[in-house]
């Protein structure tokens, strides 16, 4: 089953940092609900973007959201110290994004990981950057299993996200990405890979149109899992068309049932 | 007279042979190497820049543009042009802030800024204060130029430009910041003198606040 991450609770999102700092419960209670009927699998849950503001936000956020869905929450932020007080507070086994190969960021993150039950989003990003080609990604990612098998996440827990460059300053990254994907699944069986879609329009118009038709392109290689809106009708009609044309949607079931409930449009 | 506005528009179609031919007609007329680069290459670089501005043109346009005006300059200008012939719009020290290894953006606005006369020192990624305030001495810069795409990697332009502050060298540049969370309020709240969503309103900024 393909797993959709709800990206849309980011106070870096004018409408979501108003709510928060207006205390809105309403507000955050609609669009948590809307994205679990929408089909969301988890809630991103990012509450960065108000500098000094994060361990309270994410702790006022948590809690609303947890009321109000029954799906799982994933925990995006890059400090432990607030990773440790959200993990406490969910019901579900959440999801953490994120680790990388970051020095600074690994060893924060590891000593945080070790012996928790929830899954990872694990970056392909070193201290050298982003990664160059094909073979940076790969290396990359078995280095982030590697590390993550020795303090005792599963494989079937880890997330790979090969991240996704723009094509528009390079016309082989769309390529680079899609063979990312497919190698990371294939050399590192039991292993998801998940990504964010919109890195790959930056720089042309009309970007939906490329991310989702990226979006289908990526799960035939093997993507299993994506940091999207599920709010986004078009998009998640793509995601749906495409389960159903790989053959993961027996007799047309979900497909149909989609359609008629008006949420397949093209 | 040469045709510039010829040589203008096809830099701007992006069209690297016929771009070449015609500026080695101009030469052949005995057009001066300067003029060309100056009414034709960077009047026409002026535009993509306001076309980019505008959402008139995109990324890979404007890269094709780019490549075609390297192309000129050095197969055909540079050996041409003497030193201080053309004088540099204004030095700029360009670099993503420390923590921070984002650099499609800010490449993009270094690039623009050079096809647009600037003097540009890149200095890259993940750069600590310390560094800014080495270069902006030793290049004696008039614009410093920060980009942070990460929430968690934005105070350290605050602590970039305090830094310059402290090194007594805030009088002498402008601060220009940009990157995705990045915002005019934000430029204000810290004390950069401007913020540019795109490459080509760095452009625009660059020049505006050259004349500042």
């Amino acid at each position: 089953m393909f797993i959709v991450v709800g990206e849309r609770i980011n106070t870096s999102r004018k409408k979501v940092q108003e709510a928060v700092a207006n205390k809105d419960i309403q507000y955050i209670k609609d669009d948590v609900t809307r994205q679990q009927a929408a089909g969301a699998h988890y809630i991103d849950v990012n509450a960065g973007a108000r500098i000094g503001h994060e361990k309270e936000d994410m702790e006022w956020l948590l809690k609303i959201i947890q009321e109000t869905v029954t799906i799982p929450l994933c925990l995006d932020s890059p400090d432990p110290e607030i990773l440790e007080m959200a993990y406490g507070m969910v019901k579900d086994r959440p999801m953490i994004n994120s680790i990388s190969l970051e020095k600074e960021r690994y060893e924060a993150m590891a000593p945080f990981l070790k012996g928790k039950d929830c899954n990872v989003v694990a970056l392909c990003m070193d201290d050298t950057g982003m990664p160059k080609n094909f073979e940076d990604v790969i290396e990359r990612a078995k280095r982030l299993v590697k590390g993550l098998e020795d303090i005792a996440i599963d494989r079937e827990s880890i997330f790979i996200d090969p991240l996704i460059q723009p094509i528009s300053v390079d016309t082989s990254k769309g390529i680079m990405a899609i063979d990312s994907v497919s190698g990371i699944m294939k050399e590192l069986p039991g292993v998801h890979t998940i990504c964010g879609l919109s890195n790959i329009s930056y720089g042309l118009p009309q970007r939906k149109i490329i991310n989702r038709t990226f979006l289908s392109l990526l799960m035939y290689a093997g993507l299993d899992a994506a940091i999207i809106d599920p709010l986004d009708d078009k998009i998640m009609a793509a995601l749906k068309t495409t389960e159903m044309l790989m053959g993961n949607d027996d007799y047309c079931v979900k497909y149909l049932k989609g359609v008629r409930a008006g949420q397949i449009v093209f | 007279m040469a045709d510039f506005q010829n040589i203008i528009d096809t830099l701007i179609e992006g069209d690297q042979e016929k771009l070449l031919s015609l500026a080695q007609s101009a030469l052949d007329e005995g057009i001066s190497a300067k003029e060309i680069l100056e009414k034709g290459l960077m009047a026409g670089m002026d535009i993509v820049g306001e076309k980019m501005e505008a959402e008139d043109m995109f990324i890979p346009e404007v890269l094709m543009c780019a490549r075609a005006m390297t192309a000129v300059i050095n197969n055909l200008l540079k050996p041409l042009l003497a030193a201080g012939d053309v004088s540099a719009a204004g030095k700029v020290i360009i670099g993503t802030v420390k923590g921070d290894l984002h650099d499609i953006g800010k490449n993009l606005v270094a690039m623009m800024l050079e096809s647009a006369g600037f003097e540009v020192y890149n200095l890259g990624a993940d750069i600590l204060p310390d560094k800014y305030v080495e270069e902006i001495k030793d290049k004696n810069a008039d614009i410093l130029c920060m980009s942070a795409l990460l929430t968690t990697t934005m105070p350290m332009m605050k602590v970039t430009i305090d830094a310059v502050s402290e090194a007594g060298l805030r009088d002498q540049v402008k601060v220009m910041i940009g990157g995705a969370p990045v915002s005019q309020d934000f430029a204000e709240q810290i004390g950069a003198d401007g913020y540019a969503s795109d490459a080509g309103s760095a452009i625009r900024l660059a020049k505006e606040i050259m004349k500042r």
